[in-house]
């Protein structure tokens, strides 16, 4: 793997993390529990499809095809994504978008820390922006894993269930490829075992306040640093590509 | 045609500061922090702005100002260029700029320096009609990425915050 195909499948990987949750995301819109929660959620939406824009767009500079950060949504095949594969879980109910939401921030949190000192000045510039955005949802999930964990019997139940659900695909967050291996030795990329004590502190702070059972750690599902994903992946994209697949570089 | 070398670096500048941010016209481009830089080549100006937030929807309104601005000046070839480093935050507006925004009903943001970001609560937020501070946070997020939703127990009115970035 030579260096510029390390960087760009590295920031690929960010960007197409921060799209398919920005994605799944806005299927909330109109959908929300409650009017302020549809705002809060497609705010988020929004935050994480504008990181998308910034990661995607320096992916394609790297890739140096003359692509776009729209070539590189909307015409890519699904053995081609390198999102994490919680990401691209469908939203399912409230409780398990909100267990999501704080698995998924509070590693973006320590993630995005850790970048915004990366040696590559784009990463660390786009890190820095993405982390003053992710304390929001970081907080904004706390606070609903907090209510729903304490509110009424079915509430925590709920919020138990999703916790116990998406506890198997917790462990790909940080795994490492050949790529990070290369890029941590020149300061750009972060050891993600690193993160790993760090995020299972504020997870498990979180949880315990919430009166939720943080799960054991078990199976863990894997996959996607290959481009292998759940069949819910295929589902995704072919609704967010259709407009570029069925109308090939259709402007607006 | 007129061409760039006929404008100077602060002669554009002072035509792009009359640009108004689309979501709050009352504050421009320029007083919330946005316009970063112009560099002038020979025959092209590249303007530097940096966003807000990520994706903030107001940046291509504001791109397409820019560059519709400076082609009616007779600079045609403009490119309008993002920036993420150093990150935006509200800590350059001055606080002429947050006066303005508070006449206009926002509650403008607080010193990054005195806010505690992961207990919200605890902010004090003065109500931007009766100054009251005996308001409740309703939700975070608001109309825009960029401000918060609140309500002022005294007046009874709601308003907005925008948030400490």
């Amino acid at each position: 793997m030579t260096q510029q195909e390390a960087l760009f499948k590295y920031v690929l990987r960010l960007g197409d993390n921060a799209l398919i949750q920005g994605h799944r995301l806005s299927e909330w819109c109109s959908k929300g529990p409650i009017l302020e929660e549809d705002l809060a959620l497609t705010n988020i939406a929004l935050d994480n499809i504008g990181l998308a824009q910034a990661l995607l767009k320096y992916a394609a500079e790297i890739e140096g095809l003359g692509k776009t950060e729209d070539d590189l949504a909307y015409k890519r095949p699904e053995r081609q994504f390198y999102n994490n594969q919680i990401t691209e879980l469908p939203i399912g109910n409230f409780a398990f978008t909100i267990a999501k939401q704080l698995l998924i921030s509070s590693f973006e949190f320590h993630l995005y820390t850790a970048l915004s000192q990366s040696s590559d000045e784009t990463i660390a510039g786009i890190a820095a922006k993405g982390l003053k955005e992710v304390r929001y949802h970081f907080v904004h999930s706390r606070d609903w894993c907090y209510r729903l964990g304490e509110g009424t019997e079915l509430s925590h139940d709920k919020l138990q269930q999703a916790f116990n659900e998406l506890w198997m695909y917790t462990g790909e967050l940080f795994e490492m490829g050949e790529e990070d291996n290369l890029l941590i030795s020149q300061g750009i990329a972060v050891n993600l075992q690193g993160l790993l004590t760090k995020w299972k502190e504020t997870v498990s702070t979180v949880l315990t306040e919430a009166t939720i059972d943080i799960p054991a750690d078990g199976f863990m599902q894997t996959g996607s640093r290959n481009g292998i994903h759940t069949e819910h992946l295929g589902h995704l994209l072919a609704e967010m590509q259709y407009l570029q697949r069925a109308y090939p570089d259709a402007k607006w | 045609m007129v061409t760039t070398d006929l404008h100077t670096k602060e002669q554009i500048l002072g035509l792009l500061a009359s640009i108004v941010d689309p979501e709050i016209p009352v504050v421009t481009i320029q007083e919330m922090g946005m316009l970063r830089d112009v560099i002038l080549t020979e025959n092209s100006c590249e303007v530097i702005i940096t966003p807000t937030y990520t994706g903030c929807p107001a940046m291509g309104i504001i791109e397409h100002d820019i560059t519709e601005l400076l082609h009616k000046h007779g600079i045609a070839n403009v490119t309008v260029t993002l920036t993420y480093s150093p990150s935006w935050t509200t800590d350059w507006m001055s606080q002429e700029t947050k006066e303005k925004l508070r006449n206009y009903g926002i509650a403008p943001p607080t010193h990054s320096s005195c806010v505690n970001w992961l207990d919200p609560s605890n902010l004090v937020v003065h109500c931007p009609r009766c100054n009251s501070k005996n308001t409740q946070l309703i939700a975070q997020f608001g109309s825009t990425a960029c401000k918060a939703l609140y309500a002022c127990e005294v007046c009874k009115e709601p308003f907005e915050l925008f948030k400490c970035h």
